[in-house]
């Protein structure tokens, strides 16, 4: 072994293959001292914060030594998120605030979109030309041709600025791109989507079903925990996967599901459960509306019938059918996040969604709890114009059901088509990596390249940084405060964010940057607080808390006021649907034109000498936004192609073997990625882990690490209900020679 | 007192949150780790089994690397944690080849680090801080002399092994199968 870099040894045989070579390592003959233990060193303070690594805003403690450097971050045990446990990234939030790549200074583009040409400007010319440039195109073309993108904390003021411009083309890819789906399957079914964190009970679930769902891999804290409560608990895990996932390993029955015909298996499930009187009929019979429309639609969807389709043995399928009855209520299929995969995931979320209406499990233990989240006050200010020209007028009548924008949407009208000028002239980009977040690369690029404008704001450079006109410099979730965390869940509680430190360089808190731009844009009113911590402190206090008691204990709780969280026996309760039921039957789907009940569609196959290309997440990075934090490109620094055994051998492959990719389009990886040759996925597809292959050179480590699984997703399958992006319809094929890929292109 | 680890491998997801957890705790520098994730996979698709571990320094009762020292560096202290006395190491790297799980590294500074079990938060009533910040809980830590102890208590109850037992070193992490 070369290297102690390689925290993940990965073995291909038994356990006994461990670690054999001790050879190879750069000795140190000399130097007796290493100086102080750092490890002794007094920590000199603790400010709270939740973290911003990902959505899940785990609420914990920055600990600073006496020179104020950030030693380490820590979980706050108060916090229902996290147990007072971090995952690795928030552990190795620390690695965010020292990385030498970041963005300190305001940038100003000086030659064309994408050359990466800046000069670096002081905040007052960066504001006074992003807000001339902004008035001119809400003068010109109206302010709904601003369009906002926007993921994590500081999105709320950009919101709210642009509210007050009279815009609501605000999207946040977590929506089209990820949650949309199930969100709205859900609201369809039981009229409330799961929330986030989801209303899971996971840790007293006796049976627990993952439908490509890899917990484990992806680090959704919470879920991770109470995953590992349920295994010590004794709980059935069912993992339904096409590769053997982390979870997959922990799970009493492994399903290696066909890729795409995973609503075949959710039907045959369904048929098992209706026909066999394995529902819990107390419960369907007072709550659910459509029992008999069900009965009828699936009476031909047995588990012979879907075997044909899914490859899994029938009597796999009944065998899991009645331990899911067995464990009911207190059973769990679970709705997953990122499920924007075949265009049809709205249907097969529906059917997840009936599933769990069939078991009981809405509202039961074990199954799905109701949230219950503190209300804060909003800061006052005027009531925001009406918007004249709304996201979803330039898709009249599509997505109807969708209850957030969908950011597709903004890109496509971003676009000039023949015989109409392009809807939306300019962007503003917040904390959004858009060029590896929204599936065809080349496609997002052109939309930009039609734009009057574009401002990134951000802390890192990153591929749509890169292609922005004004980068605005944020500091990291260290040195800001944020609006409270207030996160409905089992009991309903707030979370403080304040900084540990002084911004690095110029960089600033977006509530700033947001506020300085109203100011320049005559809509100051909406900005009331000249600065966050006094709008907090105003909020707080109205709660019956202060900042000063928040800075010393970083997470309040309070009881529940809607009492239990599970339903009482036979209580009456009315859903928030068009019948007032859970929706087995969905009317507001028939009322849109689609079907009411999920069925089962073919969907395109690999061709001849392509792999379907399957990708997932890794616990130590979230999408592509921590690829350059040292601490966790320390843990893992690029992705690898996943490939059976099988067709390693036909294609001549080996393990560490550098690839690059062509996809069905014949678009090239701008990167090799190297082979995983593993048991752990089909033959009939590859899989990396998402967020790899920058192309930025501003990210010093990972620039040209891995590959991007984005750039191969061409084929964007659109989900009708809702507008999301199904990626999971591409196929790739290995290109082994760089002379072929140099031919090739 | 006897200091020992279990480590779940059926909870344990590999996230190496206990990695940078100690990395941080210790200023171990980057590119350097005193534990690490082990993934062993077996079978064929789709009969398979993975085995997931998290490995660290084993605080052998015989312990080849404190026996190898030439300066006395290494030792054995207080509960059976295995120490280096960086003042005292002279960066021979004995230790490191004599490690049969491979727990030792050269720190950039000149002399070899290992995981102490995180000695300094013991003494402050802690828990390691891989143990501390694991999210499956999937380590357990304590004195096997005491019967009542996180570890004693899962190593009663659940099946168990060692690594490498046929070096005799009388390993000191167990993994829960």
């Amino acid at each position: 072994m070369a290297t102690r870099r390689q925290f993940i040894r990965i073995s291909a045989m038994g356990a006994g293959a461990v670690a054999a070579g001790l050879g190879g390592y750069k000795l140190f003959a000399s130097g007796v001292n290493g100086g102080e233990n750092a490890a002794k060193a007094v920590m000199a303070s603790r400010t709270p914060t939740y973290c911003e690594i990902c959505f899940w805003k785990c609420a914990g403690w920055v600990h600073t030594d006496e020179t104020g450097r950030i030693k380490k971050i820590t979980g706050n045990d108060e916090d229902q998120h996290s147990s007072g446990r971090l995952c690795p990234r928030g552990t190795g939030g620390v690695g965010m605030y020292y990385d030498e790549a970041r963005l300190t200074r305001p940038l100003i583009r000086t030659e064309e979109r994408g050359a990466q040409s800046f000069r670096e400007a002081t905040w007052e010319e960066a504001l006074d030309y992003i807000a001339e440039k902004t008035k001119a195109v809400a003068e010109k073309y109206g302010a709904g041709s601003l369009a906002l993108f926007n993921h994590g904390s500081g999105g709320k003021y950009f919101t709210d600025l642009f509210k007050a411009l009279g815009s609501d083309s605000i999207a946040a890819p977590s929506f089209a791109q990820c949650r949309g789906p199930r969100d709205t399957a859900f609201i369809a079914t039981f009229g409330e989507q799961p929330g986030s964190p989801e209303n899971t009970d996971i840790r007293d679930t006796r049976c627990l079903v993952l439908i490509g769902s890899h917990i484990g891999e992806n680090m959704h804290n919470g879920q991770v925990q109470e995953m590992s409560d349920a295994i010590d608990n004794g709980a059935t895990i069912i993992t339904v996967d096409p590769r053997f996932s982390t979870a997959a390993g922990k799970s009493k029955y492994w399903l290696p599901v066909k890729p795409a015909t995973d609503i075949a298996l959710l039907l045959a499930w369904i048929h098992e459960i209706v026909y066999n009187n394995y529902y819990d009929r107390q419960y369907v019979e007072k709550y659910c509306y459509g029992l008999e429309e069900l009965k009828s639609h699936v009476a031909g969807f047995t588990p012979e019938w879907a075997y044909g389709i899914t490859t899994i043995n029938p009597n796999l399928i009944r065998e899991t059918a009645r331990e899911m009855a067995n464990a009911s209520p207190s059973v769990i299929i679970h709705p997953g996040r990122h499920v924007t995969w075949y265009g049809d995931d709205t249907q097969r979320l529906r059917a997840v969604a009936i599933l769990n209406a069939l078991l009981g499990s809405w509202g039961r233990r074990g199954g799905f709890f109701s949230l219950e989240g503190k209300d804060l006050p909003s800061y006052p200010h005027p009531e925001f114009p009406k918007v004249t020209k709304s996201w979803r007028d330039w898709n009249p009548g599509k997505y109807n059901l969708a209850d957030s924008p969908v950011s597709n949407v903004l890109v496509d009208a971003s676009i000039p088509e023949p015989g109409r000028d392009a809807m939306i002239k300019a962007w503003f980009v917040y904390g959004t990596n858009l060029p590896l977040t929204i599936p065809d690369t080349e496609h997002t690029i052109k939309a930009i390249q039609n734009l009057d404008f574009i401002v990134a704001i951000d802390t890192m450079p990153m591929e749509i940084t890169g292609w922005a006109d004004v980068v605005l410099p944020e500091c990291t979730y260290l040195e800001r405060y944020d609006v409270l965390r207030a996160s409905p869940h089992r009991k309903p509680a707030i979370a403080l964010r304040m900084p540990a430190r002084e911004p690095l360089g110029e960089s600033k808190p977006a509530y700033w940057m947001a506020r300085e731009l109203a100011l320049r844009l005559g809509k100051q009113d909406y900005f009331h607080f000249e600065k966050l911590e006094e709008m907090l402190d105003w909020q707080l206090l109205k709660v019956g808390s202060s900042l000063e008691e928040m800075k010393k204990i970083g997470v309040k709780t309070w009881e529940r006021e809607t009492g239990s969280p599970y339903f009482a026996d036979g209580e009456d309760i009315e859903f928030n649907t068009n019948t007032g039921k859970i929706e087995l039957y969905s009317t507001s789907l028939e009322n849109e034109g689609f079907d009411p009940m999920p069925s089962y569609t073919p969907h395109p196959e690999p061709p001849e000498g392509y792999y379907r290309l399957i990708y997932g997440r890794a616990p130590m990075h979230t999408f592509s936004r921590t690829s350059n934090n040292a601490n966790l490109f320390d843990l893992m620094d690029e992705n690898t192609l996943w490939v059976n055994p099988r067709v390693a051998k036909e294609w001549g492959l080996s393990n560490g073997q550098p690839v690059y990719l062509k996809n069905q389009d014949d678009i090239l990886s701008d990167f090799p990625i190297k082979v995983r040759v593993t048991e752990r996925i089909r033959w009939d597809s590859v899989y990396m882990v998402h967020g790899f292959g920058h192309r930025d050179k501003k990210l010093t480590r990972a620039y040209g690490r891995g590959a991007s699984d984005t750039q191969m997703i061409t084929n964007v399958i659109v989900d009708p209900v809702m507008g999301g992006t199904g990626m999971r319809g591409n196929f790739v094929t290995f290109i082994t020679d760089i002379k072929d890929k140099e031919a090739a292109s | 007192m006897r200091y020992a680890m279990a480590v779940d491998t059926k909870k344990c997801v590999g996230c190496s949150d206990c990695v940078v957890a100690c990395q941080t705790e210790n200023d171990v520098p980057i590119g350097f780790c005193r534990d690490w994730i082990v993934e062993t996979n077996d079978g064929t698709y789709p009969q398979l089994v993975t085995e997931i571990r998290s490995e660290r320094c084993n605080h052998c009762e015989n312990a080849p690397c404190v026996r190898c020292c030439p300066t006395g560096a290494s030792h054995i202290t207080d509960g059976g944690i295995v120490l280096v006395n960086k003042r005292k190491c002279i960066g021979c790297g004995a230790c490191i080849a004599s490690c049969p799980y491979d727990a030792r590294y050269p720190h950039p500074d000149g002399f070899v680090d290992k995981c102490t079990f995180c000695e300094h938060r013991l003494k402050e009533g802690m828990k390691p801080a891989c143990v501390s910040v694991c999210p499956t809980r999937c380590l357990y830590f304590g004195d096997l002399d005491d019967v009542n102890s996180d570890v004693s208590r899962v190593l009663a109850r659940r099946k168990h092994k060692s690594l490498i037992p046929e070096a005799g070193t009388n390993p000191q992490l167990y993994f829960l199968i």
